[in-house]
């Protein structure tokens, strides 16, 4: 099998990620929960993560770095902690649902909600957040590179209007985080929400979210934290206040593992590998008759996805046939981003999306655009 | 049980502030360990650094230079 849907989740995982897994799950007692040695052996390597994401985000200190089950927790966490009744809201037709379903339900409960619009080939007009903004705008809550085109966001123009007008940034890193740089000192961003089994190269169930200096979170979740116990409330200090409950130590070691692999291979190299191959990709099938790619290739750096429909077809057929008959893994359907395949036309039929990691080759993504190729032959 | 000696011990809000303590420590080449929050200090749970008592100066500057996010200060008989 080619696996071409990384945007999705990476595989396979980087050499070391599933062995430190192993040996957590074999030696690690519980994070925060006593002191005998293997309970301080989870808390070590759950604090030297932290470290890391702190350093890799330029997150103000690593107590900062809340780890939840992935970036959708991270989100509502976020909003649903941050935003309330009366409060307006920025985002933009790029969301994936995970940004999208925290704000509907904010907007249900009383605060207003607009959206930057995408034109027909997904792009956004900077002058719309101005256009957009009100008196009681509190936030922006937007993605950095969407997950159905691989278009960026430029965080460092959003975060400078946020500071401008004095207004929170919600970053969603989901597509991004560890391939793009990302400093929320530098570019003003208030909370930064990840996930650590896409571009992190982690395993599934890792994820979290870094808060900057004086942005102040209502728990999402209360209970267990192994200290204060006979308070009656969640402990306020970072990160426990958002850490309610046993950390996923055992994917946070693998998540750890994965984060030294891509320091040592170089952030750069990794995404100038994955965007090489998507830029040939794009190359090769965007001159095929019946082809159509979506999103903005004017723009040289953007995450490694080109997503396409072939003439009429269906892109659930074209996804199947690619997995059955060429054995080459892709995304069809709508890929949680809804407003996004409205503004692109594609509502219908949705588009197939292909997704590149570090350990995708030229001959892979030479056989999935001959396949391209082929289907595309065939329908005419 | 153990005989009781003056200990300095150093309490955090957090796990995190331990882990950070215990890091700086190492660091530092400074003694001590973390160990469970003793009843004298408070009846709930979590851990604390113990050191010697006549390491307490150099302690306390590590704590102020690292800026360390500590919740108290204690000279405790463990």
């Amino acid at each position: 099998m080619i696996y071409l849907d990384n945007a999705a989740t990476t595989r396979p995982k980087p050499p070391g990620v599933a062995e430190a897994v192993a040996a957590a799950m074999n030696e690690y007692g519980n994070s925060g929960r006593g002191t005998h040695p293997e309970a301080l052996e989870a808390a070590r390597s759950v604090y030297g993560v932290r470290q890391t994401l702190a350093s890799l985000f330029g997150c103000p200190r690593a107590d900062r770095v809340a780890f939840t089950p992935n970036s959708t927790m991270a989100l509502n966490v976020a909003v649903s902690g941050l935003l309330g009744p009366g409060d307006h809201v920025l985002s933009t037709d790029l969301e994936h649902n995970s940004v999208l379903r925290p704000l509907y339900r904010l907007r249900s409960q009383g605060a207003e909600v607009d959206f930057v619009p995408a034109d027909r080939q997904g792009r956004i007009d900077y002058a719309d957040f101005d256009r957009l903004l009100r008196p009681n705008t509190k936030a922006v809550v937007c993605t950095h590179g969407s997950n159905l085109t691989g278009d960026l966001v430029d965080i460092g123009w959003v975060g400078d209007f946020c500071r401008r007008h004095g207004l929170l940034f919600i970053l969603d890193a989901s597509q991004t985080a560890g391939v793009f740089p990302i400093d929320m000192r530098k570019q003003h961003i208030s909370v930064v929400c990840f996930t650590g089994h896409k571009s992190l190269m982690g395993p599934q169930g890792t994820g979290g979210l870094c808060v900057g200096e004086e942005v102040e979170i209502r728990p999402f979740a209360v209970g267990g934290t192994g200290v204060q116990s006979y308070s009656e409330t969640q402990p306020e200090a970072y990160p426990t206040r958002l850490e309610a409950g046993t950390l996923n130590s055992h994917g946070i070691a693998g998540l750890g593992a994965a984060l030294m692999f891509l320091e040592r291979i170089g952030w750069d190299a990794v995404r100038a590998h994955e965007n090489a191959l998507a830029r040939r990709f794009y190359e090769s099938v965007k001159i095929l008759p019946g082809v159509k790619v979506y999103g903005d290739f004017t723009v040289q750096e953007r995450a490694p996805i080109v997503t396409l429909n072939i003439a009429d077809l269906d892109s659930s057929e074209v996804a199947d046939e690619l997995a059955e008959r060429f054995q080459i893994a892709t995304r069809p359907g709508a890929h949680c981003a809804p407003r996004l395949h409205r503004a692109l036309g594609t509502e219908d039929r949705g588009a197939v999306r292909f997704s590149w990691s570090y350990f995708n080759t030229e001959a892979e993504t030479d056989a999935a655009a001959e396949a391209v190729r082929t289907l595309a032959e065939e329908a005419l | 049980m153990r005989e009781k000696q003056e200990r300095f011990v150093v309490t955090f809000a957090t796990t995190t502030g331990a882990m950070a303590m215990e890091r700086a420590c190492r660091a530092a080449d400074l003694p001590g360990r973390l160990i469970p929050v003793p009843r004298s200090i408070t009846a709930g749970c979590g851990m604390c650094w113990s050191a010697p008592p006549d390491a307490r100066q150099e302690l306390e500057a590590l704590v102020i230079r690292e800026k360390l996010d500590v919740d108290g200060l204690y000279a405790v008989l463990l």
